[in-house]
């Protein structure tokens, strides 16, 4: 009953004042709206970066060359097919060994000429990397031990250059050279920026050593682990053998690096913290200030109702009760603003993420915390008007002018 | 007894200065007593008042209302003293200015925790004896002076309080409206109210059976046993 007449005063403060509480909950609103959106955006994002670690295997490793300072002099040394070979021979926790090589060619199909990616690798990185085909075929290792010029297109290499799934058996031109179009893979989709599998031409990587690009540099080498646990002492396997075959003295560093999930999984546990600290700072600032707009608004409030605190003092409410009202009012303001952010930070996410082409991820937990959050700050910073309140002594305040 | 109050004070700080409102005040007050209490301006009549009504505490002295202390109540001791036995009625009304003339007299029912139904019933029964049951939804802004004071003895009645006070009750009113409210006053004394009220004027006191007069914070006289002797 009480409770109930303490809800009535509180939100006919509130109405009596419209205007006034909507300005007062204006930086809970942008607060709140800021964190919602940016831990929609967040989980969008992690959920993206979690999909492209995904994309490499678990039991997946890269490794590529890496410059070294000797002495000042910077060298830098590309992996060579003769490495790769190395590791394709000696290597016993290897399911495949996997290199690539690539180059920007161009190529011409009827009156399209294109300059493209074209990656020369072993038919293995097909399954590696779970590409699909539209139409066609693989390359086999048939293909590779031959050298044979046939060449598995990439979507959007394909479409660019007017080749549809009827064309397979056709033949391009690369580089001035003949091949035969074998197979079209379907659209993968990008798998983070640099690396779109969709804009590749794909050829053995024999072919591609002895016939169209002439060297034996490779970019890396993808590696198959038996199985997980086995990742380091992979690791440490490769490192010999590497070691060894670019001839590198005890006291010279690697010029070779390795890339693994976890290590992915390292850098995007850092970014993430550095993303969610400044969330979090972002959240604190606006939620400090709206939180001291509230107390300052209730402060006016409890002044222009010394009076009526006055009378219901005479009239038998004890302090409990005053105080109670005043805290319910601020409640109020804040817990209302949230959920307007809420709606704010749903909806701006909402149209960042159809602007960016971006996953947004409203987390249950998200809202939770929001909630919390406004009531946090509305009981933080109603306490001290409130607790003014419910102290005033009722002749003085029914003597206030 | 009702009201017993022994060797009240009541000092004022100003800055340095020191006001001495009431310098010792005895008073009893039975129940079913009819009490004017005058005086001139200044001489302390406001002040006992809310010293009586329990809205201020005295800086000395002993009361008991009803027997009980009320110098070491707690808050909530005080609040619940004010709900249940003090009926306070202002020069000014003091009524809600945003609720209605009905809520505003439920108010005391609902710190004093009756439900919905019988808090219902009750203020509409004390506006009803006041005259208004057809002003029931009016805001105070909506209603003449004599009206608002209505409403405010309604509200000061609907909890049977022990004691009625009213400071100068009719001293925003014209003489027919405080009329008015001077005969609804003798009425509820005639029914068994204790009724203690302060007022300027000679005509209004003359409703009162006993009379006070103060002056500089003391009793200079009381009426009551030349009253008894008299009948
Ligand atoms: N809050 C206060 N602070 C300081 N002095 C006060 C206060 N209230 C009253 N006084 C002083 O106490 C004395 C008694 O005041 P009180 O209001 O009780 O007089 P009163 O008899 O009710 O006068 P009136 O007939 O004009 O209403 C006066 O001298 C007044 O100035
Ligand atoms: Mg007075």
């Amino acid at each position: 009953m009480l409770i109930l007449e303490i809800i009535r005063v509180a939100f006919g403060a509130l109405l009596a004042n419209k205007g006034r509480a909507f300005l007062t909950m204006l930086g809970i609103i942008i607060g709140v709206g800021a964190v919602i959106a940016m831990m929609a955006i967040g989980a969008g994002a992690q959920k993206a970066v979690q999909d492209r670690i995904a994309s490499m295997g678990v039991n997946q490793l890269r490794v590529f060359a890496d410059r070294t300072t000797i002495r000042g002099v910077t060298r830098y040394r590309s992996l060579t097919t003769d490495d790769a070979q190395a590791l394709r021979n000696e290597m016993t926790l290897a399911t495949a060994v996997v290199p690539d090589m690539g180059g920007q060619y161009q190529v011409k199909y009827g009156n399209k000429n294109n300059s493209v990616r074209i990656t020369g690798t072993t038919p293995e990185y097909f399954s590696l990397r779970s590409y699909q085909l539209a139409a066609g075929r693989f390359f086999t290792n048939g293909d590779m031990s031959a050298s044979q010029r046939v060449a598995v297109l990439g979507s959007v290499a394909a479409e660019n250059l007017g080749i549809g799934p009827q064309d397979v058996g056709s033949t391009v031109r690369i580089g001035g050279m003949i091949f035969d179009v074998i197979g079209i893979m379907e659209s993968k989709g990008s798998q983070g920026g640099w690396d779109n599998p969709d804009e590749n031409i794909f050829i053995p990587i024999t072919t591609a050593q002895y016939r169209l690009m002439g060297n034996d540099r490779i970019n890396g080498v993808t590696v198959q682990v038996v199985a997980q646990e086995w990742m380091l002492a992979a690791q440490g396997e490769m490192e010999r053998i590497l070691r060894r075959e670019r001839q590198l003295r005890p006291e010279q560093q690697n010029d070779f690096r390795f890339f693994n999930q976890q290590e992915l999984a390292t850098t995007f546990a850092e970014s993430t913290k550095i993303f969610g600290l400044l969330l979090a700072s972002i959240a604190a600032v606006s939620l400090i200030v709206g939180g001291i707009g509230i107390m300052n608004i209730m402060l006016v409030s409890v002044t222009e109702r010394t009076r009526e605190i006055g009378i219901r003092k005479a009239l038998g409410a004890r302090r409990s009760i005053i105080l109670l009202q005043f805290l319910l009012e601020s409640i109020t303001l804040c817990v209302l603003g949230g959920a307007i952010g809420m709606g704010l930070g749903y909806w701006v996410a909402k149209m960042m993420a159809s602007s960016g082409g971006w996953e947004v991820i409203v987390t249950p937990q998200s809202l939770l915390l929001a909630v919390g959050f406004s009531v946090g700050v509305g009981l933080f910073f109603g306490i001290y008007p409130a607790s003014r309140a419910a102290k005033l002594d009722p002749i003085e305040a029914l003597r206030y002018e | 007894m009702l009201i017993e109050m022994r060797g009240i004070e009541k000092v004022y700080k100003l800055g340095s200065e020191r006001v001495n409102a009431l310098r010792g005040i005895d008073l009893d007050v039975s129940e079913g007593e009819y009490v004017a209490l005058t005086g001139p301006s200044g001489s302390g009549k406001s002040t006992l008042m809310h010293l009586i009504g329990c809205l201020d505490s005295p800086t000395a002295g002993r009361y008991l209302l009803a027997g009980s202390d009320v110098s070491s109540m707690s808050d909530a001791a005080l609040a619940r003293v004010r709900n249940r036995q003090i009926g306070f009625v202002f020069q000014t009304f003091n009524l809600l200015p945003r609720a209605t003339a009905l809520h505003n007299v439920e108010i005391p029912l609902i710190y004093g925790g009756f439900g919905t139904r019988e808090r219902r019933r009750r203020a509409t029964a004390a506006l009803e004896r006041v005259g208004l049951a057809d002003r029931m939804k009016h805001q105070p802004n909506q209603m003449s002076g004599g009206q608002r004071q209505r409403v405010a003895v309604a509200r000061a009645l609907v909890t049977d309080p022990s004691i009625l006070l009213a400071d100068e009750p009719t001293g925003n009113l014209d003489t027919a409206t405080g009329n008015s409210i001077l005969e609804l006053f003798a009425q509820l004394h005639a029914s068994g109210q204790t009724i203690v009220l302060v007022t300027h004027e000679a005509d209004v006191a003359a409703h009162a059976r006993r009379h006070i007069v103060l002056r500089d914070g003391k009793i200079e006289s009381d009426d009551a046993n030349k009253k008894e002797s008299a009948g």
